[in-house]
């Protein structure tokens, strides 16, 4: 019992440290009320679907944003789309950026995005890092029959 | 409405309301999915205003005898190609299913975009990201399993009470409204 207690306590740590730094808001909390015994993958797949989406919306960005004339509208749209995704799943930070990324769409400030796309691919890296992490210990819990403890 | 929709039986489940959901988003789909189905709702997810049209079979010019039964659509607004709001006027415009409730749902919280889409015959208007309590509140109003009304319709209750040969499940009209209307004013200020 006592590594389940030990990895019940990693969790929550990890947990709340992602909260208090921003990286997840209460909707990643709103997702987590969704899971149950019918459904216990409900955030691991809804997460990997936010992965596989965020590589394809970044890898268009980059292409979109190489071009010899811009569509910034375009551009606008798949951010857009980042942005609705991010925020869905309860990430903040990403969510955050690509708040600002869309105001220098709107203003064609290539330089802005092109910041923009950068912070956009940090932060998405950061926030699946410790996503990964977090489920990964989901997971270690589960298989060592102990239940995850719910963050408010 | 929605207390003819959706007291269709003695049972306090939905488990026979038929939702149709419209997201371009495949996040967002697997989302509001899933909140639908924990309402046991049962679901129809599509990718587009067009997909949705295909499946109601309003893409054609003809009508259909047969006609697919849905209870409640529910689309995002900032979609390509076809908006929610297009979606909307579309369905409205139907004769099949101009009586369905339309739902919106937008990342955008802009009040003259919520009032052209409640002018033009939605039922309500959620605020991304949709929340376990919005599709709630949309199904059992604020407290307890009663429906809920838009704002608006509250004040025209007395024309509420007619009923609509052409709604499959309606039943009793008696209408009750709850204490908190589904479109509150603090939503706008979100």
């Amino acid at each position: 019992m006592d590594a389940v207690s030990q990895l019940q306590r990693q969790f929550v740590e990890h947990a709340t440290s992602l909260y208090r730094e921003g990286y997840l808001d209460d909707q990643f909390t709103q997702l987590q009320k969704l899971q149950d015994e019918s459904n216990p993958d409900f955030v691991v797949e809804v997460v990997t679907l936010f992965f596989e989406d965020s590589e394809k919306l970044l890898n268009n960005l980059a292409t979109a944003l190489q071009q010899e004339s811009i569509d910034y509208k375009q551009v606008d749209a798949h951010v857009h789309q980042f942005k609705g995704s991010s925020s869905s799943i309860g990430a903040q930070r990403v969510k955050n950026v690509c708040v600002v990324f869309r105001n220098y769409c709107d203003e064609k400030n290539l330089d802005g995005c092109l910041v923009c796309l950068q912070q956009a691919k940090n932060e998405y890296l950061l926030v699946r890092n410790k996503l990964e992490a977090l489920l990964n210990l989901e997971q270690q819990i589960l298989q060592a029959g102990g239940s995850v403890p719910m963050i408010t | 409405m929605f207390s003819r929709l959706w007291r269709s039986s003695e049972t306090d489940g939905f488990g026979d309301v038929h939702v149709l959901a419209v997201d371009d988003s495949l996040v967002d789909r697997k989302v509001i999915e899933r909140l639908l189905k924990i309402t046991s709702c049962k679901v129809t997810a599509v990718d587009s205003g067009w997909r949705a049209l295909q499946y109601l079979g309003l893409d054609q010019e003809k009508t259909s005898a047969d006609f697919v039964n849905v209870d409640l659509i529910i689309t995002d607004y900032c979609m390509p190609g076809m908006t929610g709001y297009e979606l909307l006027k579309k369905i409205k415009g139907s004769a099949t299913f101009r009586e369905v409730p339309v739902v919106i749902m937008s990342s955008e919280n802009v009040v003259a975009r919520i009032d052209r889409c409640l002018e033009e015959g939605a039922e309500d208007f959620i605020v991304k990201p949709v929340k376990l309590s919005d599709v709630k509140r949309l199904m059992f109003g604020a407290k307890e399993e009663k429906p809920s009304f838009n704002k608006r319709k509250l004040e025209e209750m007395s024309d509420d009470s007619s009923t609509s040969p052409q709604s499959p499940k309606s039943t009793s009209s008696s209408s009750s409204s709850s204490s908190t209307p589904p479109f509150s004013p603090s939503q706008l200020e979100q």
